[in-house]
């Protein structure tokens, strides 16, 4: 050093030993340094770095997502379709039990009316028969007296008034007619 | 610069070149040879802070996804110490480092990249201050970053004693401690220090030595000629060395921090 120094000449500088006034230059100037690299740049370095790899795989995932809902779009479509399918069965099914349903009642209800014009014509035919019979009754019981008077004679008129002999010949006559 | 084309200008530069080459006038007040407070090294120093802000912010003001030309740049300096040097070295906690690295290593490829600027042709790092101001913070860092990740006895047991018999430990214990504590910050300051130092002194050297055998004889003019074709050569790998050197220190600070961070030797 001594050597160096002595070379050196009068003022003798030693290159080994720093410069106060260097190191605290030195110092101040290497610590702006850093604080404006390592907050203002390199942090945003870092943030556009991120930034690429979320572009990038944003993209993939946005495509995905919408790949993702596509799909579940397709699926809803379909189900919906299988379903207006089974409803227009069903509603088809529905329409033909109606229908089969309406028919049987128009012709329950036309037996009814037929079973009920029938009767009621049976009905009406029997009362007619039974006024026939009633009037025939009496005019037969009448005509009888009235002949057989005639034939035998005299008048019958006072057995006629018993008329349960006329009555139950009558009668005599329709059990073996109906028999 | 100055100050150099002063005593170039005077024609003051003797032969052969000394080390009171390397102090040269201040620049304020002008001339002086005690007053190191503005001086051609201090205003160097500014430049390249000064320069380094500028292009960072500059390219960095508005960053886009899709990067221009200048932010690429910008970007492929950062990514290179982020990946390269932090990430490599480190591993994946080695990003957290790497806004630090990014910024030593472009201080120093800039210092000592004044070694081959024309008008400036020093670097800040031929003088010991600024080389020995960035190895204490890499000396404080590691040390730090090691006593805070394990604690200060682990840490401590950690760095001191290695994995071997215990009958070689009293030998090995002493030269850990050295080489860990004492030599590695003078070494990371000295090693950048003297490579600019060596590398100014030979353009010296070669530059001077020409002008002197002019002078000393115009049959030596030929020679003269070989010593400046010299000089050109010798910028040509005092530019390889700016960029080593800048990543050396870079790489070795990473590494003292990696060794700090490590769970094993």
């Amino acid at each position: 050093m001594f050597i160096l120094a002595a070379e050196g000449g009068e003022s003798g500088h030693n290159p080994i030993i720093p410069i106060g006034q260097e190191i605290v230059v030195g110092t101040i100037a290497f610590a702006v340094l850093c604080f404006v690299l390592m907050k203002f740049v390199f942090p945003r370095m870092e943030q556009t770095f991120q930034a690429r790899v979320d572009a990038i795989e944003g993209g993939i995932k946005r495509a995905e997502a919408a790949q993702a809902e596509a799909n579940q779009l397709l699926e809803q479509y379909r189900a919906q379709l299988a379903e207006a399918r089974t409803d227009a069965a069903k509603i088809r099914d529905d329409a033909r039990a109606d229908a089969e349903g309406i028919r049987q009642d128009i012709l329950a209800k036309a037996r009814e009316e037929s079973d009920r014009v029938i009767q009621a014509g049976k009905d009406q035919l029997a009362a007619e028969r039974a006024t026939i019979v009633r009037e025939l009754r009496a005019e037969v019981g009448t005509i009888a007296v009235d002949l057989a008077s005639k034939i035998v004679g005299e008048s019958l008129a006072d057995e006629a008034r018993r008329k349960g002999t006329v009555d139950r010949f009558l009668s005599g006559l329709e059990s073996t007619g109906a028999r | 610069m100055f100050g150099q084309a002063n005593v170039l200008a005077a024609g003051q530069a003797e032969f052969p070149p000394s080390v009171e080459d390397f102090y040269l006038p201040s620049i304020l007040p002008w001339g002086a040879h005690d007053s190191y407070w503005v001086t051609k090294f201090t205003l160097m120093i500014w430049i390249a802070v000064g320069v380094l802000i500028i292009f960072f912010l500059a390219t960095y003001r508005n960053p886009k996804l899709v990067p221009t030309k200048k932010q690429w740049f910008a970007e492929s300096i950062y990514g290179f110490v982020r990946n390269n040097i932090s990430v490599d070295m480190i591993g994946h906690q080695g990003v957290r480092f790497a806004p630090y690295f990014t910024t030593l290593f472009c201080f120093v490829l800039v210092t000592n990249a004044f070694a081959i600027i024309p008008l400036f042709q020093i670097s800040p790092n031929s003088h010991i201050a600024f080389p020995a101001i960035l190895a204490v913070i890499s000396y404080v860092l590691f040390n730090y970053i090691g006593i805070r990740h394990h604690g200060f006895g682990k840490y401590f047991k950690h760095a001191l004693i290695p994995p071997a018999p215990w009958y070689i430990l009293p030998l090995l214990i002493p030269i850990e401690a050295f080489s860990t504590f004492i030599i590695r910050p003078f070494s990371l300051a000295v090693r950048l220090f003297a490579n600019m130092f060596a590398g100014h002194m030979l353009l010296l050297v070669f530059t001077l030595g020409g002008f002197a055998m002019l002078n000393a004889n115009a049959w030596l003019a030929p020679v003269s000629v070989v010593s400046w074709v010299m000089t050109v050569a010798l910028t040509l790998l005092e530019a390889l060395v700016i960029v080593l050197q800048a990543y050396v220190f870079t790489v070795l600070s990473a590494s003292y921090i990696q060794g700090a961070l490590a769970e094993e030797h």
